[in-house]
């Protein structure tokens, strides 16, 4: 079994080569019967193995096979025809685009009937967690300074400590991160501040990144005093519990982001049935109203003590609008503007 | 008469299957408006969506710019679930969007939006286009944006809306088919009316219909009428035909009984005699037949309006006895009179000639030197006439069978006689509300007749 793996992942890797998509981590999880799910995920391992395991443990015949690559390539492999029997992925305009333009088949069960309307689209698209983007700081490094609650605070609080922040503010650079850029085009939709809050982070020369991951290890080790629309999965909350206090969340109480992480069957899927069932999982874990430990936030926080309303992204066809390359290019145009003040 | 189906029923059916098509028709038609008012509104939607779009077309430095709007996206899933294809050709060259969608149908003046059906992965789409013409630098760019979406909302919307109308038109059907069978039964009730009505009737009730009904069974009324009228006439004929006939033969029997008797007094010779009785007895019993024809004419022709005297049963007994008295002296039979007075209403000339057939019958039937009880009483509510002889009975046939006309017991060989004594008398009775009662006398021996009447 093992060399059946390594055979498989030998393979995985050839055909990321080539469908162009790079493999950031990959394992596989035999079963005690032939058929192998193939999952391309953009949930690194450490956040997604317990789900994998629980999979197994309902379903111990279906080996699995892991594979982790970014948003981006996860939706040219898609749209290139790799074979995959699930995607999940956390840019929902890139899932979206793929289940619009039928690279996804339709998977029904009584699961996907309980989903709110919001969390599903056609069924093609499933949500099963939602995600917020929140500000993450350092207190050693704002020690003294108001937190600040909405983004009104936090330009004036940038603005009036220009030398504490130079160089230690950092989010995502959207040119290279699917999320990042979702998050931003969202913003620039809800709230003007947006571009005032870019053109004051543009003046402190600010850090970009590709993921959340390694903002948050820069707050923690006081690289950075403030990270801006960091997505605020559990394990963010645990590392900023584990730091005594050293990294704090805050959420925006004008207006919050909340992404949805959704799964597709592609069109090349073979194990359609086995798909259905982690899917089913995943959204069994995402309607949960107990207080389980998953690695993923629920669907469904509206009960949790946030004061603003839970508005998430909406599965439209309005998620394509920033995805097509004129409007890209015209946001990223007037992005690097702001940003890039040097 | 064999019932060929029921027209409440026919009715029933005939309206139920007029229900049932408009309900299917309304269906359909729920159904074709429901699709076009969804096709409509998409179609406005994609309208306003490709124009939202061409609106933000401008000219920079000599290209053709646009950003799509994000409203023109997101008003897309206003009608249902969609996939959204787009696209923006300059001077029909790729701006953006889907270069493999289907090109729009006709040619497309400025300003106005044109739409098309095609196919497009896999799934049928509506499509719809708008010309704008933009000026990048000196030249004049047509610039077509197509906005597309399949029609998988419009086609839940319609079907959600025929499930309703049929729903609808199911509930439709079943009250339109409750109310038909009212109907039906409604406009039936005046011919079930009279049908009862004429059903009620006796059997000599040949009065016209006097009732209310409905212009369409006026001509059956009408023709009913018609008929009892013509039959009532025709009875009334024949029995007119009797009577004359039977008055016609007694006034010459009279005569001939008289010459008879004449010549049997003037006559010495035995056998002769004998020969002229004989033909005074053939001549009293021919009388006799054409008298009772003649009675039994009256008692049809009187009962139809019938009188309502007030009577003395008694007086009446007394009067019929002594008019038979001499016919019983001939042969030695006593009348004994029992009489209670007792009053009843009706036809005099009807009753004494009831009476005095039965009278008739039983001095008739009885052996001489015998007596023939008549009593009068009241037994209840009745009146009760009982005329009882010591004759040789009813015969062994059922007693009802008696009152048929011209049937004659089963033991009455050697005697001459009609056979409608018993008729006409329990004619006369039963046009009075009574009824003629025949029973063997007590003592075995007779018949014992009852005319029983209702008191006055």
């Amino acid at each position: 079994m093992r060399i059946l793996g390594l055979a498989l992942g030998m393979i995985l890797a050839g055909a990321g080569a080539l469908f162009a998509y790079e493999v950031e981590e990959e394992r596989f999880y035999p079963g005690t019967g032939p058929s192998v799910l193939r999952v391309i995920s953009t949930a690194d391992l450490a956040v997604f193995e317990p789900y994998l395991l629980a999979f197994q443990a309902a379903r111990p015949e279906i080996g699995i096979a892991y594979t982790v690559t970014s948003s981006a390539d996860l939706y040219t492999a898609i749209r290139n025809g790799a074979a995959f029997d699930l995607a999940l992925s956390s840019a929902m305009d890139l899932q979206f685009q793929l289940a619009n333009d039928g690279f996804a088949r339709t998977y029904r069960s009584p699961v996907t009937a309980d989903l709110p309307d919001w969390a599903r689209w056609r069924d093609l698209i499933f949500a099963f967690s939602a995600e917020r983007a929140v500000v993450v700081v350092n207190a050693e490094r704002i020690a003294g300074l108001p937190l600040p609650a909405t983004r009104q605070e936090l330009i004036a609080l940038l603005r009036d400590h220009p030398e504490r922040f130079h160089g230690s503010v950092g989010t995502y650079d959207v040119r290279e991160s699917g999320l990042g850029y979702l998050f931003a085009t969202k913003e620039t939709r809800s709230t003007d501040v947006y571009w005032r809050l870019a053109e004051v982070m543009g003046r402190l020369d600010p850090q970009l990144y590709c993921c959340s991951g390694q903002m948050i290890d820069d707050v923690a080790a006081g690289r950075l005093a403030v990270a801006y629309n960091v997505l605020g999965s559990y394990a963010a909350e645990r590392l900023a519990r584990g730091s005594g206090g050293r990294v704090q969340i805050l959420r925006m109480e004008d207006f919050e982001n909340i992404m949805l992480r959704t799964a597709i069957i592609p069109r090349t899927a073979t194990e359609v049935a086995a798909a259905g069932a982690l899917i089913d999982l995943l959204l069994e874990t995402g309607l949960r109203t107990t207080a389980e430990d998953w690695p993923l936030p629920p669907l469904s926080q509206t009960g949790s003590a946030d004061g603003a309303g839970f508005s998430p992204i909406r599965l439209g066809p309005a998620l394509m609008v920033y995805l097509d390359p004129l409007n890209r290019r015209t946001f990223l145009a007037e992005w690097e503007n702001a940003m890039e003040q040097r | 008469m064999i019932p060929r189906g029921s027209i409440g029923r026919r009715l029933t059916l005939l309206l139920a299957g007029v229900a049932a098509l408009l309900s299917l028709l309304s269906w359909g038609m729920v159904t074709g408006l429901a699709r076009q008012a969804a096709e409509r509104t998409q179609d406005n939607v994609l309208a306003a969506s490709a124009i939202t779009i061409a609106e933000t077309l401008r000219s920079e430095q000599g290209e053709v710019r646009l950003e799509l709007p994000h409203s023109a996206f997101s008003m897309l899933d206003a009608i249902g679930e969609d996939r959204v294809f787009y696209r923006v050709t300059a001077a029909g060259e790729l701006l953006t969007g889907y270069a493999d969608l289907p090109p729009p149908d006709q040619g497309l003046a400025p300003g106005q939006v044109g739409f098309g059906t095609g196919v497009y992965s896999g799934e049928a789409i509506r499509m719809a286009s708008v010309l704008r013409v933009v000026l990048a630098g000196a030249q004049p760019v047509p610039v077509i944006v197509t906005v597309a979406q399949t029609r998988q909302g419009v086609n839940e919307i319609a079907a959600e809306l025929s499930r309703l109308a049929a729903a609808l038109s199911v509930a439709f059907f079943v009250i339109a088919v409750a109310l038909s069978a009212i109907a039906a039964h409604t406009s039936l009730r005046p011919l079930n009316e009279i049908a009862a009505a004429v059903s009620r009737r006796g059997p000599s009730d040949l009065r016209p219909l006097r009732r209310a009904a409905p212009a369409e069974l006026a001509p059956l009324m009408t023709a009913l009428n018609r008929l009892m009228d013509r039959l009532g006439q025709s009875i009334r004929r024949s029995e007119d035909f009797i009577a004359e006939a039977a008055h016609r033969v007694r006034t010459p029997l009279a005569t001939v009984r008289t010459q008879a008797e004449i010549a049997l007094h003037s006559v010495s010779d035995e056998t002769e005699r004998l020969r002229l009785r004989g033909i005074i007895r053939a001549v009293d019993e021919s009388s006799r037949s054409a008298g009772q024809l003649l009675d039994h004419a009256t008692v049809a022709f009187r009962s139809d309006d019938l009188a309502r005297d007030p009577i003395d049963l008694t007086a009446l007994a007394r009067q019929t006895a002594a008019t038979l008295e001499a016919t019983a002296a001939l042969r030695d039979i006593r009348l004994h009179l029992d009489l209670t007075t007792v009053r009843v209403a009706g036809d005099p000339v009807l009753l004494d000639s009831a009476l005095r057939n039965v009278l008739d019958n039983a001095i008739k039937y009885s052996p001489e030197d015998t007596t023939v009880a008549i009593r009068v009483a009241k037994a209840g509510t009745d009146a009760r006439i009982t005329i009882t002889d010591e004759g040789p009975g009813l015969g062994d046939g059922p007693p009802e069978a008696l009152t048929e006309r011209f049937r004659r017991g089963s033991n009455t060989a050697g005697i001459v006689g009609s056979g409608l004594g018993l008729t006409i008398a329990r004619d006369v009775v039963t046009a009075h509300g009574g009824r003629l009662e025949l029973q063997q006398a007590e003592n075995g021996r007779g018949a014992c007749v009852s005319l029983v009447l209702p008191l006055a």
